[in-house]
């Protein structure tokens, strides 16, 4: 082939290893979608990662670059602790939602009220992938998961959280969007958001954090393209797509 | 929180200076003797001084002073700063250790150097503010969970606590390894001559396993992981190969009034040993030889020195603790053939005077006489 154009290749930053992650699953998108920024921004050989407990543990085996690997929910902490001793470091974490909004919502919560300039990539797929299925803080009323069998109950646990908007709410400045990974467009228009989040790390400024509406269909127990229908009929309508936070705008404020 | 220096006669200015300091306070700055860069911490009663002195020192010497949301937070922001290769280090007190077990056996396992200062006040639960030595087992043992082992440091003076964090610092580079200074409230609070002129740090350790970016060089990953259990028994066994030459080659003790032949060998460590040394002159001009072991390393323990000073005494070993009795497994285990040690604590933030530990010493000695 002479004279073609690559227009379609591995990012520097991902290895050539297959991925252990189920058919139809976001969770290499959501991959792609940082190694693509990491490369396009330029900052791979100076970027530490930290990956979570979770289906995305074996994060570090995929990306190619420095990694740490968290205790479950702690990844904000390991990444403020790189953070503040090596500033010039470019520090994300990659959390799964049961790892971020429940046992590391402390962690999450305070990293982003302090400011800490590093970015996360929170993958919400509304269930814990890794251990089999069990009800997470953002499974979804009336879903269905291994520990809620009739049903997530409102009554019961109360409503799934919403912590980009939670974190929206602080007066810390900080990017905070949401994106989904279900269709083409979407991933387009989330890589946007990922980078940036990162843009906003290498300048200097602020607080990142992107959550990605993102597919479980083996604990969903959904076909792939099932699965990514579920997202736009269930997911998207708790979980609005857009900016909610940036840096510039006031408190709180929905800036799409 | 100022300092008070100590001037010495008319040349004064010649010698080396001595300041008066609380133990909090020496120990912080014997840290940044050592070179720490950064500093994580939680306000917890009887060791917030350090996070004090440190706040305005660490910003002084260009390092990362930060007050975390919880002692959860402190230790694993640990991990993550560790991870670049940095000396970094923690103070708290009891109630703080437990919450920092988690981050510790990560830590352990991911085989990085961290230093963690535990003022021990008493417990169990909120317990009280005062000096106990009631969290030697789980010093000793493991706070956290899975099959490791830390270096740990019991300092019975200011000057030794300002010595040994330096030591922690050094033995955290060399071993990979968590290392803890394993202090009680009065360590902390109490304020003594210090000479830290001559604390600096050794030659620095090479840290090719450090993430600080893979610019011209591979990637590195920092993680405890390890699914294939041939892999992880074959790291359980290289790590157990690594504390056990800890035992052999970094063992600390203090021998006071240790002599061929004893009326009582006590073993005691920190301020209960200070206790004992005063008990032991005075019974020594009542003419009763009674020998004190004490053991500057908790773990590795000094085996070795508690059954030799135990051989030859007429009342046995009592071991003397501000607990109700847990560094007594230890001494029992080093004593073997020779039999059981006789134990005296207090505890709950009770510290016996040198007049009760004395009449204790003189029963012992009596009975075994009898
Ligand atoms: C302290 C602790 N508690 C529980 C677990 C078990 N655990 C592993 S992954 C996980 C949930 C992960 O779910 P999520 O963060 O949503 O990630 P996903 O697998 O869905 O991507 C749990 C509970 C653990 N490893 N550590
Ligand atoms: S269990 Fe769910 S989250 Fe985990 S890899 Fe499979 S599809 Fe992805
Ligand atoms: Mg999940």
């Amino acid at each position: 082939m002479t004279g073609g154009e690559v227009v379609f290749s591995r990012p520097e930053s991902l290895r050539r290893t297959p991925t252990h992650y189920c058919p139809g699953c976001t969770h290499g998108t959501a991959h792609r979608l940082v190694a693509e920024v990491l490369d396009e921004l330029g900052i791979r050989e100076r970027t530490v990662g930290v990956a979570p407990v979770g289906c995305a543990v074996f994060a570090y085996n995929y990306f190619n670059c420095d990694f740490l690997e968290a205790a479950h929910g702690r990844a904000p902490a390991f990444a403020t602790g790189v953070k503040r001793v090596r500033p010039e470091l470019i520090v994300f974490t990659y959390q799964g939602d049961g790892d971020l909004a429940s046992i590391g919502l402390a962690e999450i919560l305070h990293a982003a009220n302090r400011g800490e300039k590093f970015t996360v990539v929170f993958v919400n797929n509304a269930i814990y992938g890794m251990t089999g299925g069990q009800m997470a803080p953002t499974t979804l009323p009336g879903q269905v998961t291994t520990t809620c069998p009739g049903g997530r109950d409102v009554e019961q646990v109360g409503y799934p959280l919403r912590v980009a908007e939670l974190l929206a709410t602080l007066r810390t400045p900080g990017y905070i969007a949401r994106g989904s990974l279900h269709g083409p467009e979407s991933i387009i228009a989330s890589k946007r958001l990922v980078r940036r989040a990162f843009e906003h790390q290498v300048a200097g400024t602020c607080f990142g954090l992107v959550e990605l509406l993102s597919t479980c269909p083996t604990n969903w127990g959904l076909t792939p393209m099932a699965a990514c229908q579920w997202v736009v009929d269930r997911m998207i309508p708790y979980y609005p797509l857009g900016e909610l936070k940036r840096p510039e705008s006031a408190t709180g404020q929905v800036a799409s | 929180m100022g300092c008070i220096m100590i001037f010495s006669g008319s040349e004064a200015a010649a010698k080396p200076r001595k300041l008066l300091m609380k133990g909090a306070e020496a120990i912080g700055e014997a840290a940044i003797r050592a070179g720490a860069k950064a500093y994580f911490c939680y306000p917890i009663t009887p060791q917030t001084e350090v996070a004090e002195y440190l706040a305005r020192r660490m910003p002084e010497v260009g390092g990362v002073f930060l007050q975390g949301e919880s002692e959860l937070a402190v230790a694993n922001m640990l991990f993550g700063a560790a991870a670049t290769g940095a000396r970094v280090f923690t103070s708290t007190s009891s109630p703080g250790f437990s919450l920092m077990a988690e981050a510790m056996s990560y830590i352990a396992g991911a085989e990085l150097p961290v230093v963690f200062i535990n003022v021990m006040r008493c417990g169990p639960g909120l317990g009280g503010v005062l000096a106990a030595q009631s969290d030697y087992w789980q010093a000793t043992r493991n706070s956290g969970h899975g099959d490791y082992r830390c270096p740990v440091l019991a300092p019975s003076s200011v000057q030794e606590a300002a010595e040994l964090t330096l030591a922690a610092f050094e033995l955290a580079d060399r071993y990979r390894n968590p290392v803890i200074v394993l202090a009680d409230g009065m360590i902390g609070q109490m304020m003594e001559p210090v000479m830290l002129e001559g604390l600096a740090a050794g030659e620095p350790v090479e840290k090719p396993w450090a993430t600080q970016g893979c610019g011209g060089r591979e990637p590195v990953v920092v993680k405890s992981l390890y699914l294939d259990p041939q892999v992880l028994e074959r790291m359980n066994r290289r790590l157990a190969e690594k504390y056990a030459k800890m035992q052999t080659d970094e063992v600390q003790v203090e021998l006071y009034n240790v002599r061929e032949r004893h009326d009582l060998v006590v073993v005691a460590y920190g301020t209960m040993a200070r206790i004992c040394k005063t008990a032991i002159d005075r019974l020594g001009k009542e003419g009763l030889q009674v020998g004190l072991v004490r053991p500057i390393t908790l773990f590795p323990f000094p085996v070795d020195a508690v059954h030799s000073a135990a051989r030859h005494s007429a009342a046995g070993v009592v071991t003397v603790e501000l607990s109700q009795g847990q560094m007594i497994d230890d001494v029992n285990l080093a004593l073997g053939e020779l039999g059981r040690s006789a134990f005296f604590g207090r505890s709950g933030g009770m510290v016996p005077t040198p007049d009760e530990v004395t009449r204790v010493f003189r029963d012992l000695v009596k009975r075994g006489a009898a």
